[in-house]
């Protein structure tokens, strides 16, 4: 298939479209959508598919996320957008209450097709209501599916599975991400949820992680690399269900191994990780599992305070270095 | 002629089916072979009936936690109900979800809600689809007093009034939110008059009176599907039990309980159907007989049905 380079954004505009060309029953839901959103991730689209069908919707992440799961539950496939993250919790109860558990309540008799696009995380100067990275709680609600790509290809590969996906998918878009370039095919592509990409391989040192942050190990695997220590990059790319199987092979292979996030490191996903490979892993290591994530604290707003709270590649090295 | 006489037996029919079950279904709870939570919805047959007797299958209702009736109403089978409320595993829901979770999205029932308010937006959601799909049909969400002061009831008719969408917000005015008298949580006592915030029609009526409700439902339901938008009907009436089954209730008073009870929708339109139009009580005999029947029938059921295997505790958690 022809790749062509475009930005994140521009790949989850383009799976959008496909997938609303491909089938009737997409729609998409949320605030300011038809002038492209605060991302401009929608762009465009209401030129083609109309405003039935890119509905612009009052302020009300409450009726947003709750009226997607009624017409999902009625035969549509609503994609939705909250415009933050952090607005999640506006309508928590349509979220974990109802859409995550409807399929199970209802003894698998009723499918609730839903994606909620959100963009997430920190570094755009947005203060501690609209930086956060809630996706920890969330996991620990069964009924979702979660993604979250770090990459062009993977944005648009995911989404289209995610539309497809007869679950509610909870899809975080890392804000820093939207102006990101990559290859990403032009035409009908998906990524197989629950399968992690080895971003890069190594042999002395496993790096996880997820989102925006994959990038940032990246940084800081090339200049361990100068240093003569090869990191591998395991990205689960969904959370939910997780690639178990990839990362407990990679961490056979090295031996060692630093969780990277960019939410506060306490109650974050890593420690589940660390976890599961205590309990499944224990015997390949010959390092204690290490965690890398943000302080204890909200997202502060002043561009010195956040750049200091947010996991940089420094940390990243000075965390991989101490196993050595 | 004969074709109304049927449509009025079959409303009694109904609010008997739904008294019933859950005279039933009150009885077992007291014998432990029901657990968890009831919520009876004794006293407000007329509404759900009145209501769901101009639906059909291609309409939508959602429900509450006290959703026997409007299930029953919308075309239950009371044999998976009882089952489920046993938590058995030929339940609707495999004994997954019980008394507040009975679903059937096939016949247009977005289930019981474990949550006040949380049928709205799902109503809202499913009245869009309707129109998107242009079925023709409608969305019908049932809720309390108590749940038109959530903030899901601004937000969900708020978007369907601004997108027109087909959906009727019945509110089922009995008075009390859980323990709390309505002069203590709500701002207006009618509260048919909030639909004016959101400039399309309220309507107010006896919800103890099936005839009443069934045409005051069947106009607003006939606008919402020539494309007319949603509206708010308010129905008057009294939960004759607790807040749950084994609440004494003690903070209602007596002088309004017998009132109410004196007004009781099922022996008022059996005697109307006797009285007014002249249906011989043998008729009525045969149908709360057969109704009785298929009650026992179903405790039957759930008694036999097995539980559910624990070796499949993990089903169904994703589709």
């Amino acid at each position: 298939m022809e790749e062509r380079s475009i930005w994140f954004s521009q790949a989850i505009n383009e799976a959008l479209q496909q997938e609303m060309r491909r089938d009737p029953n997409v729609y998409m839901a949320g605030e300011d959508i038809g002038p492209g959103g605060a991302f401009g991730v929608t762009n465009g689209l209401i030129d083609e598919f109309g405003p039935e069908r890119i509905m612009g919707t009052p302020i009300s992440e409450t009726v947003i996320l709750g009226h997607a799961v009624g017409a999902a539950l009625a035969g549509m496939r609503p994609v939705v957008e909250i415009l933050f993250s952090d607005f999640l919790f506006v309508c928590g109860d349509e979220l974990i209450n109802q859409a995550a558990k409807m399929h199970f309540m209802f003894g698998g008799k009723a499918k609730v097709p839903i994606v909620v696009r959100c963009p997430s995380g920190a570094g755009v100067r947005a203060a501690a209501q609209h930086s956060q990275s809630p996706e920890a709680m969330l996991i620990n609600f069964p009924g979702f599916k979660i993604a979250y790509p770090s990459t062009p290809r993977d944005a648009k590969g995911l989404l289209i599975t995610a539309i497809r996906d007869d679950n509610p998918v909870i899809f975080f878009e890392h804000k820093m991400l939207y102006w990101m370039m990559g290859d990403v095919p032009e035409g009908d592509f998906t990524v197989e949820f629950g399968k992690a990409d080895i971003r890069r391989e190594g042999k002395d040192v496993t790096l996880i992680s997820w989102g925006q942050m994959v990038n940032t190990c990246a940084e800081a695997a090339e200049a361990l690399s100068a240093d003569g220590i090869e990191a591998e990059i395991v990205d689960p790319r969904t959370l939910v269900p997780f690639d178990k199987e990839a990362v407990l092979a990679s961490v056979k292979k090295t031996g060692k191994v630093v969780i990277v996030h960019e939410a506060p490191k306490t109650g974050g996903f890593g420690g589940e990780i660390a976890a599961m490979i205590a309990e499944e892993g224990f015997d390949y290591l010959d390092a204690p599992v290490v965690r890398v994530g943000a302080p204890y604290m909200p997202v502060p707003f002043s561009p010195v305070l956040e750049d200091a709270y947010i996991p940089s590649s420094d940390t990243i090295i000075s965390a991989v270095k101490k196993l050595f | 002629m004969a074709k109304e006489k049927d449509t009025l037996l079959t409303l009694y029919e109904t609010m008997y089916k739904i008294r019933r079950f859950e005279e039933k279904a009150s009885e077992l709870f007291a014998d432990s072979l029901i657990p968890g939570f009831v919520h009876l919805y004794i006293g407000q047959e007329a509404v759900a009936t009145g209501v769901c007797s101009n639906l059909s299958d291609k309409d939508f209702i959602a429900s509450t936690h006290r959703g026997h009736g409007h299930v029953i109403a919308k075309g239950a089978d009371v044999k998976l109900m009882m089952a489920e409320l046993f938590g058995k595993k030929d339940g609707y829901c495999k004994g997954r979800g019980g008394s507040m979770h009975v679903a059937d999205v096939e016949k247009g029932i977005l289930g019981a809600n474990g949550i006040v308010g949380a049928g709205q937006p799902l109503a809202t959601g499913a009245a869009l689809a309707c129109k998107k799909k242009k079925t023709g049909g409608v969305a019908i969400c049932f809720f309390g007093d108590g749940a038109s002061n959530r903030g899901t009831f601004h937000e969900s008719i708020n978007l369907a009034a601004l997108w027109k969408l087909p959906a009727i917000y019945v509110i089922e005015n009995n008075y009390f939110g859980e323990f709390c008298p309505i002069e203590e949580s709500c701002s207006v006592q009618k509260l048919s008059v909030r639909a004016a915030a959101y400039g399309i029609p309220g309507v107010t009526v006896d919800g103890n009176d099936v005839m009443a409700v069934r045409e005051a439902a069947a106009k607003l339901i006939e606008r919402a599907r020539k494309g007319e938008g949603p509206s708010i009907l308010e129905c008057l009436t009294w939960r004759h039990r607790g807040h749950f089954e084994g609440d004494p209730a003690d903070y209602k008073p007596s002088e309004q309980q017998e009132e109410w009870l004196a007004k009781d929708p099922i022996p008022r339109f059996r005697s109307h159907l006797i009285d007014k139009e002249k249906i011989a009580s043998e008729t009525v005999l045969e149908i709360e007989e057969r109704v009785n029947a298929m009650i026992e029938a179903a405790v039957e059921f759930a008694k036999n049905s097995p539980d559910p295997d624990q070796s499949g505790l993990l089903e169904a958690v994703y589709a």
